[in-house]
């Protein structure tokens, strides 16, 4: 039992783990994106249809090049076109509901779900925890790696220069927004990951509801995490734990509380942590705000 | 001077006002131009054909007094989901949780349906019940926001899901309907709004709609308390300095928004509803809190505003269901898509710029009323 509770917990750890991260590159370089949830459903509902045209793998990178894709389009509006990144982020998250609703009834005789035939989900090793996918490893280590790019590497000072000081940045020779468009692609990529493993490698369906506010707890791991993406890491653990212990004691018959109550929980404790850990944490200085030269 | 040539720059001064005034308005259309080419795009890709389903669309909504009256219906929720994202837009925060505030709003409408009062006592006690709820459930972020600094799209998204979760709970056991397990209580016809126009969804309820964005609308720029909000949100270290108390307008805001928000659940639920009951996922009130953060924008987040962008979408919703049945059937999912695009060409300050003749015309025009206009007030000196 407690086996399959870990097992439950890794495999609801990735999408939000994958997003959060992707958003602590974005929010380093000063883009603040709200759109996050949006991102997950369109890479999700992309990935599903990708996986079942061209097989599990190729669903998963177009999932990633959706996500990529969207998160660029949000970074020119936020930087070139000096948008309103808050709004652009309301936008996309509206966007994506209209359009995987439309494209649920284009593409599924089921408006409610898409489902993925079984040969086309990616493959999962079979463990003690129960079925796990190779993503998962995936979602283990890259964190690790991102941390080292941000904290040692030339390319972490740059994009770190771009979210705190985005003139100083100029004056010694970076593009500043450019700088932001590459970083919000490759946060979008990720978090594409994320939403295509939900329905690819995890699910093996897709359905409108589907990213079920992931998106906008994973925003809530980077505000607990302090642009940290271990803590990132531990954040998804954490909200997956919880998720899982909702679906895990719900299956224990006789339980006292109602299974509302138990499904509830990752919000509420979303709720809890982050009110804990405001006023520890600090974030760039020109986060959310569009770069504009003398 | 001659009368005449004082009637003549007064009047071009009058145009010139509100040409300028018409600015925000002019860059709501062009968003909504844009939104609906993209939406075109859309539908030509997938196959259809775009210029008969904005026809029907567009004829379905606006053409006939039947159109109209759905237009409207649909519209009157969204007005004041639209008012509580504006309202704390105004106050300088982003309050998303309007979804979750209508769905406690549309519990607290069905409860009455707990007891037996006669009408009109029986509809101000509901429209009083919902507001409460919805004013209750925003009380939560606010105070996580004023207490802790948590940010209100993080809290009021988790207050979302969990008004969600605890609708379920409350739809599937307190509420129940013993007849028909699926839904709840109704909602009884004492306290039900009549039909404004027959054979539509269209009732009175869509007064009580006008009747709230005006007051929000009064108390917003006509009085001390509305000033200080909008100064809270224009510049928070300003107004903390003039004295304001900013944690003060804050609240109100948050609180003005979930009274709006639970309102909103009434619209459908004594109103445009033909069960006037909630079901289990509460699918009628879905999404309408979100759309309402679209009918701001387009509304330039002014209750007077909001009223006419409402209706424009209230449009799209109600001809797109007749836009399904037209010879080029594109599903009304489409509306929403619509709406995205239309929010994220908002997002873009001065829109018109990057559209450079648009822009340029204007700035012509404009400037050549300008001089028009000091040209007359100069002769008027002389």
């Amino acid at each position: 039992m407690i086996l399959a509770l870990i097992g439950f917990t890794l495999r609801a750890m990735v999408p939000i783990t994958m997003t959060a991260v992707g958003e602590v590159i974005g929010e380093t370089a000063g883009l603040f994106n709200i759109g996050l949830e949006g991102i997950l459903l369109v890479s999700a509902f992309a990935g599903a249809l990708g996986a079942a045209a061209v097989g599990p793998i190729g669903g998963l990178a177009i999932g990633m090049g959706v996500g990529a894709l969207i998160s660029l389009l949000f970074a020119v509006v936020s930087t070139y076109w000096k948008g309103t990144q808050m709004v652009a982020g309301i936008g996309i998250n509206l966007l994506a509901i209209g359009f995987v609703e439309f494209g649920m009834i284009r593409f599924s005789s089921n408006a409610g779900a898409f489902s993925i035939p079984e040969q086309s989900q990616l493959f999962r090793f079979i463990t003690p925890f129960g079925l796990l996918s190779p993503v998962i490893i995936i979602a283990v280590v890259l964190p690790f790696i991102i941390y080292w790019a941000l904290k040692r590497t030339r390319v972490g000072l740059i994009l770190k220069a771009a979210g705190e000081a985005p003139e100083a940045a100029d004056v010694s020779g970076i593009n500043v927004n450019v700088v932001r468009l590459l970083a919000a692609t490759v946060g979008g990529a990720l978090a594409g990951l994320g939403g295509a493993y939900m329905s690819v490698a995890w699910f093996g369906f897709v359905t409108k509801g589907m990213s079920a506010g992931r998106g906008f707890i994973a925003l809530a791991t980077v505000v607990f995490s302090g642009l940290n993406p271990i803590l990132a890491l531990a954040g998804g653990l954490l909200f997956g734990f919880f998720r899982s212990l909702g679906l895990w004691v719900d299956t224990i018959p006789g339980f006292p509380i109602p299974a509302e109550f138990l499904q509830m929980l990752p919000y509420v404790v979303t709720l809890l942590v982050v009110s804990g850990a405001i006023g520890r944490v600090r974030f760039p200085k020109a986060l959310g705000t569009p770069y504009k030269r003398e | 001077m001659t009368e005449s040539q004082e009637t003549t720059s007064r009047l071009l001064r009058g145009v010139h006002r509100t040409l300028t005034g018409l600015h925000p308005a002019f860059e709501s259309v062009l968003a909504a131009i844009v939104g609906l080419l993209m939406g075109a795009l859309v539908m030509w890709l997938w196959g259809y054909d775009p210029i008969v389903a904005y026809k029907s669309m567009l004829l379905g909504a606006f053409a006939n007094k039947w159109g109209l009256a759905d237009s409207g219906a649909i519209a009157a929720p969204l007005v004041l989901t639209a008012l509580t994202f504006s309202i704390c837009l105004r106050a300088g925060m982003f309050n998303i949780g309007a979804e979750g505030q209508l769905i406690m709003g549309g519990l607290a409408t069905v409860s009455v349906g707990f007891f037996a009062l006669p009408p009109g006592l029986h509809h101000i006690v509901a429209l009083t019940f919902a507001m409460i709820a919805g004013g209750l459930w925003s009380i939560g972020p606010a105070l996580l926001k004023l207490t802790r600094g948590v940010h209100e799209v993080i809290s009021t998204i988790m207050f979302n899901w969990i008004a969600h979760f605890l609708s379920i709970f409350l739809i599937g056991t307190l509420l129940i309907n013993s007849l028909s397990a699926d839904q709840t209580i109704a909602v009884p016809a004492s306290a039900i709004f009549s039909k404004l126009v027959r054979g539509t969804d269209l009732t009175y309820a869509i007064f009580v709609a006008i009747a709230f964005a005006l007051i929000v609308y009064f108390v917003l720029w006509h009085t001390a308390i509305g000033y200080e909000v909008r100064a809270a949100g224009l510049n928070p270290s300003a107004a903390r300095y003039g004295g304001i108390r900013t944690k003060r307008t804050m609240f109100l805001a948050f609180l003005l928004g979930g009274l709006s928000a639970g309102l909103g659940a009434t619209m459908i639920l004594m109103g445009s509803s033909s069960t006037h009951a909630m079901y289990r996922l509460h699918g009628q009130l879905r999404n309408i809190g979100f759309d309402g953060m679209a009918v701001a924008m387009v509304g330039r987040n002014h209750p007077i505003g909001i009223l006419f962008s409402a209706m424009f979408f209230g449009g799209l919703s109600a001809g797109g269901r007749l836009m399904q049945l037209s010879s080029s059937p594109v599903p009304v999912q489409m509306v929403r898509l619509v709406m995205g695009v239309i929010v994220f060409t908002m997002a873009v300050p001065e829109l018109a710029k990057i559209f450079p003749s648009i822009k340029e015309q204007t700035v012509t025009l404009g400037q050549g009323l300008k001089r028009l206009v000091t040209s007359s007030r100069g002769r008027r000196s002389t």
